[in-house]
């Protein structure tokens, strides 16, 4: 029953929303968020999810999470049709895959020590008796970096960093296999942001948790994940190994995004590839290949046919015609 | 004194909390140069938006300021708040993060920059919608002609920082001080804004502090950089030097903290060298010793005695005691080795 070595599998999954124009304008059209989406992440395995604004990436973090319903396609999760699942049966089988987001200060509830946050997903779940639940908060802050004492505190009284600490804590206490992580180190500050991404391939070796790290950043993104997904306009662009598609990105786009990454290196060889205009609008992505108005290497065939995410190199896709062929080299 | 475009001395912007006087920007000093980018990298609760504002006079009104800031032979701090509305938009500019904030919503870009030309240049309403067109072209939006019209909803993150940007040249400044003015923009955009920047300056030979909590962002568009913690000034030196041999613990810390991707590109899942701990807040600043000590991997005995001054560090200065050539040779080889060979040599305490 449990063949498939993937912890997760998303077939081509899409997500469309009514679009109105103006205040009383009646919906005329979809935004189409996520277009046919299709991954996989195996169990001890970090996918990283990078797209700028509009691009669906938190959408697609959202679905999994079923936060929101998918309009067609499937997920698989541990082996279970996990969009099936309904009732108690879900509400049993979410222990297994818990959601971690950007603004800690949002997520949590200001009124609630931490402890008693950290203590709910337990309660709710009907996992530890009333005597034992104490140490488990203790345990679980614990393994978040914080002290015991931090239970009886309220979230204002936190830093961000360890508010997004708390988060972590809240979403690890029902023993997830899989965790969603919707931007958690966005807001933070790069000394912080370091700590957290620390803590969270700490967790990862501890507890063999596999993540799907949602991320603008791909720098960041680079330095947690296994595998990198890049998504543009709904669509994923490029997938392959961290380390292979960040030193040789074969969509034009992942090209672009890795030569805004600065560089300190003094005999840094990178130089900057900009792209053309301003990013789409979801709405009303243009025809052919969504990335072709900004493309610097577009030609006429981009115009008219959209490429699929394809096998450009073994173990590498790219929906590109052209995969490799922009490079942000100086001179080159 | 002529190659100077303002003179920062020994600025304090001091916040009352719980009945005490505590410095948010504790004694910070720095010229900036004609023509000059200077980046000023530092992270939450260092005092970097704080010293922004107070070169303005833009401090909150409950803040004590002190220390002077000298401008071509006049000292701004003695400036009366009117004669500070010439200063503002027409010397000195102010840009920040959240563009959204600063552009009023129910007025057009155009009416935003003619009512900023206005306010700074005597020119009849035709000059005026001329000069408009001209900043928004020179900010490089797509369409300035019909950006005039557009309201500032309309426009993307990235578009509204460029109309923001147009609004505050409408004075012709001399100085651009930006505040985080790329951190809610994603990654292509912010390179673009930055770049803006950079052109903006050598045309028109602006001078520009930028203000940021991002290492990452000064590294190809500024000259010099100053690292703040804790309100104080704790490394300057040249950009390129700072990168290659940072010299204060805290910066070496700070940009082993960066993720970067290198020409040679990734390497896959691999932690940082973070820096323990937090910057202290306030009103838990350690008193009579250097204030990152208790942070540091590298404290020795001196740090926990007094406080650093600003040392000589060769290609700059740091405020640490690894600088300070009162420090007894043993005491420095019984501390950490002094590295100046590149960041991350050695892990962070924990």
């Amino acid at each position: 029953m449990n063949a498939s070595p993937d912890l997760l599998r998303v077939e081509e999954i899409t997500k469309t929303y009514p679009v109105r124009r103006g205040v009383f304008g009646a919906s005329d059209g979809r935004l189409t968020a996520v277009d046919r989406v299709s991954f996989a992440v195996g169990r001890g395995e970090t996918l990283g999810l990078v797209g700028e604004s509009g691009s669906g990436k938190t959408t697609c973090g959202r679905l999994i999470a079923r936060l929101e319903a998918p309009d067609s396609g499937r997920i698989r999760f541990d082996g279970e049709d996990w969009l099936a699942l309904s009732g108690k049966t879900l509400r049993r089988r979410r222990r297994d895959l818990q959601v971690i987001f950007q603004d800690p200060q949002t997520s949590l509830n200001p009124r609630m020590t931490a402890g008693d946050q950290v203590a709910e997903p337990l309660r709710v779940q009907g996992l530890v008796s009333r005597r034992q639940t104490r140490a488990r908060v203790e345990e679980l802050l614990a393994e978040v970096g914080l002290s015991a004492d931090a239970a009886t505190r309220f979230p204002s009284e936190f830093s961000g960093g360890q508010r997004q600490r708390i988060a972590i804590a809240r979403a690890l206490a029902t023993r997830p296999k899989f965790l969603v992580c919707d931007e958690p180190v966005s807001s933070l500050d790069v000394s912080v942001a370091a700590q957290v991404i620390n803590l969270l391939l700490d967790l990862r070796d501890r507890n063999g948790l596999s993540y799907l790290f949602i991320s603008h950043d791909l720098a960041t993104v680079e330095r947690i994940a296994d595998r990198i997904a890049v998504m543009y306009l709904g669509r994923i662009v490029e997938e392959g190994p961290a380390a292979e598609l960040a030193a040789r990105p074969l969509h034009p786009y992942t090209t672009a995004l890795l030569s805004a990454v600065p560089d300190p290196s003094p005999a840094s060889a990178r130089a900057r590839v900009v792209l053309a205009g301003e990013p789409p609008s979801p709405a009303d992505p243009p025809p052919g290949c969504a990335f072709h108005p900004r493309c610097p290497i577009a030609r006429p065939r981009c115009r008219e046919e959209a490429p699929p995410l394809s096998a450009a190199l073994p173990g590498r896709l790219a929906a590109c015609f052209y995969p490799g062929e922009l490079t942000a080299t100086r001179g080159g | 004194m002529k190659d100077l475009a303002l003179s920062v001395r020994d600025l304090r912007v001091e916040l009352r909390l719980q009945g005490e006087w505590r410095a948010a920007v504790d004694g910070v000093s720095f010229d900036l140069r004609e023509g000059e980018a200077l980046g000023v990298v530092g992270e939450t609760g260092c005092g970097k938006t704080l010293l922004g504002r107070a070169l303005l006079n833009l401090a909150p009104e409950q803040a004590r300021v002190s220390g002077t800031i000298r401008r071509r032979g006049r000292d701004l701090d003695r400036l009366t708040e009117e004669q500070w509305e010439t200063v503002r938009g027409g010397e000195i500019a102010l840009v920040f993060q959240e563009p959204a904030a600063a552009l009023d919503p129910v007025q057009t870009i155009g009416s935003q920059i003619l009512e900023a030309i206005r306010r700074h240049r005597r020119c009849s309403p035709g000059q005026a919608r001329e000069i408009a067109r001209d900043l928004l072209a020179e900010v490089s939006f797509p369409d300035p002609d019909r950006g005039l019209g557009d309201y500032p909803h309309r426009l993307s993150g990235g578009l509204k920082q460029r109309a923001f940007l147009a609004i505050a040249l409408a004075g012709n400044p001399a100085i651009l001080i930006a505040d985080e003015p790329t951190t809610a923009l994603d990654a292509t955009v912010s390179a673009d804004v930055l770049e803006l920047l950079d052109r903006l300056r050598r045309d028109r030979g602006l001078s520009l502090l930028l203000i940021t909590h991002d290492l990452g962002s000064v590294v190809r568009h500024c000259d010099r950089t100053l690292v703040l913690y804790a309100g104080r000034v704790v490394e300057e030196a040249a950009t390129a030097e700072l990168f290659a041999a940072p010299r204060h613990p805290y910066t070496r810390g700070l940009l082993a903290c960066l993720p970067r991707i290198g020409s040679a590109g990734g390497r896959g899942p691999r932690r940082f060298q973070a820096i323990p701990g937090v910057v202290p807040d306030l009103g838990f600043r350690p008193a009579g010793r250097c204030a990152f000590a208790p942070r540091c991997p590298d404290r020795f005995a001196p740090c926990e005695a007094r406080e650093p001054e600003l040392f000589d560090a060769g290609s700059g200065v740091a405020r640490c005691f690894l600088y300070d050539p009162g420090t007894p040779a043993s005491l420095l080889a019984a501390a950490a080795p002094i590295r100046v060979d590149g960041p991350g040599s050695r892990a962070a305490g924990v």
